[in-house]
């Protein structure tokens, strides 16, 4: 039984990663016959032999870390400034009426046109990149919020009531639990953002980790070793949004 | 057949002090022509110890009877008095049990239950000691470490009485908790609380549409009007304690559900009636 369960979850797993192999197969084939000009997509087994090199010589794992601590500062300043934000648009109803849909709108806007404008605030420097992505991140992580408390059951509330809980206690041990498992999700989706931006304005502004790393590859004309860097980053995402799951799931057991 | 008398309780009953007094209670939901009077000058006593159930169709006022006697509705006319206070928000002595499942999902069984206790501050130790027993009480030792996502309907009704109870109220309210549960599932959950009201001679007042559960557990029964709910009447239950759900194969049971269902009938026909024809000026006016 115990075994059936770990083969179906073997199972999409292996058929995940034989798709994968078998498109990068097919576009190896299709570059090696020339129905695909490989100075625009570089073969994969070149992408995948460029891995070791730029391992070696372009100092990825210092770049990672950079990358990596930017997206961390960022990512706990949107939770830092977002989950307040989120439970006062929850507890002011007016204030919630007025800003939650200029909020929503600032999602979808790209901010990371505004770039020349925080580089003139805070010069070619971390702090752009990490102020920024703070700014990008913090819309989700808002809206999750005041999602989350909002959702809380009137039954749960009414618990509290009728044990004459005070408002501190009320907020601490009924709202705050129960809107967690929609944090979470803000939190998961306002570090999507954070992770895109601050690699983005790496790139746009040519400073730092892996986003450097790629636009300097670029400008080099190195095309697998910049498809390598790509692949980098979207493993490091990979490895990165896992974690956040299993963090997830540790804080919080089963409800 | 089995006499069934109006508003006359047991001669012990009757004797002893009202642990609840509920007084021409009056409750209106809006103004002028939109509005509705939900309860209309309702009174009736519960005494120390007494299971009391206040049975009507939909509509009668009942959870709004049970949000005043809670103080969650503490705007109204006439006197809630709880050992002589009047309730105007929740009142220690009373311990509320919801229609709607209430467990925190983020805490195990006997989290939720000792947490009454922790808001006491409590130890730790004396908070688990205490909630094991009401958790062995409702029937789930052996459960305590599971989360309410594990359990049945049933087990997490439980959870919620247990941690009601936990906090010793003088009187247990309860709005419908066996609601959402299957008929095989509320009568063995009846039998369970009968015990538990017999053992801890627990005063309890059950507000409930459910014919067959309220001549189960009460002690007397508070019949409503349909809007405005209004007292119609209220029975007395003398069927012998302690009590089983094997009660409800007795003559004596059939006859009381009969003669109760009588009244109700005619409360529900009348709130048919009603909902049909506000439904139908809805349309019209659609």
């Amino acid at each position: 039984m115990a075994e059936g369960r770990k083969a179906g979850r073997a199972l999409p797993i292996a058929v995940g990663a034989g798709t994968i192999v078998a498109v990068m197969l097919g576009l190896e084939g299709l570059l090696r016959v020339g129905l695909i000009n490989r100075f625009i997509v570089p073969p994969p087994s070149e992408v995948l032999l460029s891995f070791g090199r730029i391992i070696d010589e372009e100092d990825v794992l210092a770049r990672t870390w950079e990358t990596a601590f930017e997206v961390l500062v960022s990512g706990f300043f949107t939770i830092l400034i977002g989950v307040p934000i989120g439970a006062a648009l929850y507890r002011w109803r007016t204030l919630r009426a007025a800003i939650e849909d200029w909020v929503a709108a600032a999602a979808a806007a790209p901010l990371v046109l505004a770039f020349p404008l925080f580089l003139v605030m805070f010069g070619r420097s971390a702090t752009t990149v990490i102020v920024m992505s703070a700014i990008t991140g913090l819309a989700p992580m808002i809206l999750k919020t005041t999602e989350g408390f909002a959702g809380t059951r009137q039954v749960l509330i009414n618990v509290g009531k009728s044990l004459k809980m005070s408002d501190r206690q009320m907020f601490w041990k009924i709202l705050l639990p129960s809107a967690l498992p929609l944090i979470f999700t803000g939190v998961r989706l306002s570090w999507t953002f954070v992770l895109i931006s601050v690699v983005g304005i790496e790139f746009l502004i040519n400073l730092g980790g892996l986003g450097q790393l790629i636009n300097d590859l670029a400008e080099r004309y190195d095309l697998p070793g910049t498809y390598a860097a790509i692949g980098f980053v979207v493993m490091v995402s990979v490895i990165f949004f896992v974690a956040l799951e299993r963090l997830e799931s540790w804080l919080q057991p089963a409800r | 057949m089995p006499e069934v008398r109006n508003a006359l309780a047991p001669a012990a009953v009757a004797q002893a002090r009202p642990q609840l007094q509920i007084d021409k209670v009056f409750k209106r939901f809006g103004e002028g022509e939109g509005a509705v009077v939900a309860v209309d000058h309702v009174s009736f006593d519960v005494h120390p110890g007494e299971f009391v159930a206040v049975i009507g169709p939909s509509g009668c006022g009942k959870s709004t009877l049970f949000n005043i006697i809670g103080g969650l509705l503490d705007d109204y006319n006439g006197n809630v008095l709880v050992e002589g206070d009047r309730v105007a928000g929740p009142h220690p002595a009373i311990g509320m049990v919801f229609q709607e499942e209430s467990t925190f999902p983020w805490r195990n069984v006997l989290d939720n239950v000792a947490f009454p206790l922790e808001l006491m501050g409590l130890p730790k130790a004396i908070r688990t000691e205490q909630a094991r027993h009401f958790i062995e009480l409702v029937g789930l030792a052996g459960f305590e470490k599971r989360m309410p996502s594990e359990l049945s309907g049933g087990m997490k009704q439980r959870v919620s009485i247990a941690r009601t109870l936990v906090s010793k109220p003088h009187i247990l309210l309860m709005d419908e908790p066996f609601a959402a549960l299957d008929e095989q599932t509320r009568l063995l959950l009846g039998d369970k609380i009968t015990q538990i009201q017999q053992e801890l001679q627990q005063t309890t007042l059950l507000i409930t549409h459910n014919l067959t559960e309220a001549v189960q557990l009460s002690d007397r029964i508070v019949v409503m009007t349909y809007r405005p709910g209004r007292v119609k009447r209220i029975v007395n239950i003398d069927l012998p304690r302690p009590r089983t759900s094997d009660v409800v194969s007795s003559d004596a049971f059939g006859h009381y559900v009969a003669e109760i269902w009588a009244d109700l009938r005619e409360e529900a026909t009348r709130g048919m009636a009603d909902t049909e024809q506000r439904t139908r000026g809805a349309r019209g006016h659609g």
